[in-house]
C-alpha cells in the first residue's frame, strides 16, 4: 500500500529517470556483451580457471556452473552461479 | 600522397553519405584536391547529394574491372575546383570489387588527391570491407541512439582489427533540447561509451532534407548550423583546431533570426 509521502513524491517529484540514462544504461550492458563475446573463448577461458581455483576448496558442479554480466544499480557486475556439491574438509596432511 | 579516409557506420540511414558530401565539399572549399568515393554499389546515393548524377557514364565498377580509365569515371564538380566523384555502379553486385582491387584503386587515387573520402555503405559485409579496405583513417558516425552507438562500437572494433587506428567520431542528428531535458543521450555520454576521440557533433538540421533536396551540400548554405557544423569538421581534418560549436546558443539565435525574417 502507498503511504501518502509515497503518492506525493510521485505527484510531485521528476516521475521518471530519463530515457538518456535508461539508454546509456542499456548500452553500457548490451556493449559489455557485444565486446566479450567478440572473443567467446576468453569467458570459457574464465570459467576453466574459476573451476580450477573453487574445486581446491569445494565440490562443485561444473556442469551446472554459470558466468554472466549483469546490470547492479550503475555498475555492471560479473555474477557466477556455482551449485557447490560438498565442501572439503581442510587438511593438511 | 593523400590521405584516404573511410567513412562508415555500421548501423544504416546515420548519415555517412551526408557526412562525407559535406566534408568532402568543405575540404574542397578550403582549396584542396578532394575525391569522393561511392561503395555503395547498387544503393548509389552520393551522386544525388552532390547534384552530380546526371554527369555519371562510367563508375567504380567500369574502373576496376577494366572497362575505362580512372580519369574517365572521375567527374568534376563544375561548381568549385578540386572535388570529383568516383560513383559506385548502380546494376550490379557488392561483390563486383574486390579487396584488392579497392586497394589499387585507392593507391591511385591518393598519388592524385590531397584527400580521397570513401563513402561505406550500411552494415559489415563484403561492402564495409571494400570500403575500409584501401583506408589510412575512419570517420564513424553515429546518432545518439542506443542502437547506432551499438553499432558505432562494433564497427570500432572491427576498424581496429584491420588496423585503421584511432577511428574519429562525429555524432549525427544531435537536438540538444531533447539532450537538456534527458530525453537523448549526451555528447560526453556516447564518448565515455565508445572512448574514441570526437571529431564533431552534427546538429539536426532541416536543411540538411532542403539541400539533399537541391544537390547542394549544407556547407554551401552560410543559414546552416549543420552546414557551419561540417565545416568546422573539415578544418579539423586538416590539422587545425576549432572548437566545438555552441549548438543550444547559436542554434535558438538563428532559429529566432530565422522568424524574425520570415523563414522559420
Ligand atoms: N543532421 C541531419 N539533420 C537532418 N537530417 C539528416 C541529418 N543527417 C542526415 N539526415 C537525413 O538522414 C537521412 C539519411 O542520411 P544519409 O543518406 O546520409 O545516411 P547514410 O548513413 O548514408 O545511409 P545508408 O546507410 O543508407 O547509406 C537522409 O534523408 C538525410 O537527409
Ligand atoms: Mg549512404
Amino acid at each position: 500500500m502507498l503511504d501518502f509521502l509515497e503518492i506525493f513524491q510521485r505527484v510531485f517529484k521528476k516521475e521518471s529517470v530519463s530515457s538518456k540514462k535508461v539508454a546509456k544504461e542499456r548500452l553500457r550492458l548490451v556493449l559489455v556483451h557485444d565486446r566479450t563475446s567478440m572473443s567467446p573463448q576468453v569467458l570459457e577461458f574464465l570459467k576453466e580457471d574459476l573451476i580450477k581455483v573453487i574445486s581446491k576448496y569445494m565440490d562443485i558442479d561444473t556442469e551446472g556452473l554459470e558466468v554472466n554480466f549483469s546490470k547492479e544499480d550503475d555498475s555492471i557486475a560479473l555474477v557466477a552461479s556455482i551449485p557447490v556439491i560438498k565442501v572439503k574438509r581442510l587438511s593438511t596432511s | 600522397m593523400g590521405e584516404v579516409i573511410v567513412v562508415t557506420s555500421g548501423k544504416g540511414g546515420v548519415g555517412k553519405t551526408t557526412t562525407t558530401a559535406n566534408i568532402g565539399t568543405g575540404l574542397a572549399l578550403l582549396g584542396y584536391h578532394v575525391v569522393l568515393v561511392d561503395t555503395d554499389i547498387g544503393l548509389r546515393n552520393l551522386d544525388v547529394v552532390l547534384g552530380l548524377e546526371n554527369r555519371i557514364v562510367y563508375d567504380i565498377v567500369d574502373v576496376t574491372s577494366g572497362n575505362c580509365r580512372l580519369k574517365q569515371a572521375l567527374i568534376k564538380d563544375k561548381r568549385f575546383e578540386g572535388l570529383y566523384l568516383l560513383p559506385a555502379a548502380q546494376t550490379k553486385e557488392k561483390t563486383a570489387v574486390s579487396v584488392s582491387q579497392m586497394v589499387d584503386l585507392c593507391n591511385d587515387l591518393e598519388k592524385e588527391f590531397d584527400y580521397v573520402l570513401v563513402d561505406c555503405p550500411a552494415g559489415i559485409e563484403q561492402g564495409f570491407k571494400n570500403a575500409i579496405a584501401g583506408a589510412h583513417k575512419a570517420v564513424v558516425v553515429t546518432t545518439p541512439e542506443v542502437a547506432a552507438v551499438r553499432d558505432a562500437d562494433r564497427v570500432i572494433g572491427l576498424l581496429e582489427a584491420a588496423e585503421i587506428k584511432d577511428p574519429l567520431l562525429i555524432i549525427n542528428r544531435f537536438r540538444p533540447e531533447m539532450a537538456k531535458k534527458g530525453n537523448m543521450m549526451d555528447i560526453d555520454d556516447v564518448i565515455e561509451i565508445l572512448a574514441i576521440e570526437l571529431l564533431g557533433v552534427i546538429p539536426e538540421d532541416e536543411l540538411i532534407v532542403i539541400s539533399t533536396n537541391k544537390g547542394e551540400p549544407a556547407v554551401l548554405n552560410q543559414q546552416s548550423i549543420a552546414g557551419q557544423a561540417y565545416r568546422n569538421v573539415s578544418r579539423r581534418i586538416t590539422g587545425e583546431t576549432v572548437p566545438l560549436l555552441k549548438l543550444d546558443v547559436s542554434n535558438g539565435l538563428l532559429m529566432r533570426l530565422r522568424k524574425l525574417i520570415g523563414m522559420g
